[in-house]
């Protein structure tokens, strides 16, 4: 299936979590907040959601700002 | 021979915003440093316990083994303020909150900013007013950065927000504090804690936002982009509570013509 992470389209196995893209994205553990669809998955919820075909992913971090 | 006395100042009553005091009244951004430990210590010379962040999407290409700033700037060693910085629309900043709530594990104490044009980024005060009000609802507690005007910075108050921060200049202008008769009028109405954000570029800019009776000062560029940020952020420091004495102090009034310092009486020419 595809979906769009940070607005680039990305290939996931069908049923895919929440918990393995952010695997595959090599940032597990990092502190990171999703949004899926622009609803929140809180971090609880990380591994046990699944993605949906065509499901719209933000993945945020805080970086420096004013 | 004896020590001198200590002479002891009445103290002063903390800053207090949304229910937690600080003994800081600077309050810091974390953008434009060449790096993340510079950004690190300027904060740490600064005193500031409060450390704005911005919220953005993780970079697909980014070297996964680069430090986080939340790992620089901690937030068990200082109160993380996310902004909604670079949002236009109500929507995009409410968005941004929830998504920064849920990354500090609930924190809910936000600053708000809608701009409303590139070129000045000064704010969209409808926006933020349509904004403020969804997150006030929906339990944030709301720093806004908003314009110099007296009424909306009251409306701001009454809805709810727990700091007014009006702009003293554009941001990133450095241009200092353009509006103190709009910064004195709101300050003098307001009951929440007022900070300038944006536009100071020096210490005597932080010094005259105090002056004026500004309960701290929120600044990012005057630091981040002096030649020496650390020793800038020393003189931030210094300025705000140059400046917060000198409020308590109340000045003298000013005269048109000189007024001699020397008495008059018992010369003998």
């Amino acid at each position: 299936m595809q979906v769009e992470v940070n607005g680039d389209a990305m290939e996931l196995p069908v049923g895919a979590t929440i918990g393995a893209l952010i695997d595959q994205m090599a940032l597990a553990g990092k502190r990171l907040a999703v949004e899926v669809n622009e609803d929140i998955v809180p971090r609880s919820q990380h591994q046990s959601f699944a993605l949906s075909d065509g499901d719209r992913v933000e993945v945020v971090h805080a970086i420096g700002g004013g | 021979m004896s020590d001198t006395p200590e002479i002891l100042l009445p103290e002063d009553k903390p800053l207090e915003i949304a229910g937690r005091v600080y003994q800081s009244r600077l309050l810091v951004g974390t953008g434009k440093y060449r790096d993340l430990m510079e950004a690190g210590h300027a904060i740490e010379s600064s005193g500031a316990e409060i450390v704005t962040v911005a919220v953005r999407r993780t970079n697909l290409g980014q070297n996964p083994d680069e430090p986080n700033l939340l790992d620089v700037i901690s937030p068990d060693s200082y109160t993380i303020l996310p902004n909604t910085a670079g949002c236009y629309t109500a929507k995009d900043a409410v968005r941004t909150c929830k998504l920064a709530r849920e990354l500090l594990d609930g924190h809910d104490l936000v600053k708000l900013e809608v701009l409303g044009e590139e070129k000045t980024l000064y704010p969209n005060m409808t926006e933020t007013l349509v904004a403020a009000e969804e997150l006030i609802k929906d339990g944030f507690k709301v720093m806004v950065y908003c314009s110099d005007d007296p009424l909306l910075a009251k409306r701001l108050e009454e809805m709810g927000c727990v700091a007014i921060m009006p702009l003293g200049a554009p941001i990133g202008s450095g241009l200092g504090i353009q509006n103190r008769y709009n910064i004195r009028l709101i300050v003098e109405n307001a009951e929440v804690p007022v900070l300038v954000d944006a536009g100071v570029g020096t210490a005597s800019d932080a010094t005259i936002a105090m002056e004026l009776g500004c309960d701290g000062v929120l600044m990012n560029t005057a630091i981040a982009q002096a030649k020496d940020p650390i020793r800038m952020a020393n003189a931030m420091r210094l300025a705000i509570e140059s400046g917060r004495e000198a409020y308590l102090a109340g000045r003298m009034p000013k005269k048109l013509y000189a007024s001699a310092s020397s008495p008059i009486d018992g010369t003998f020419f």
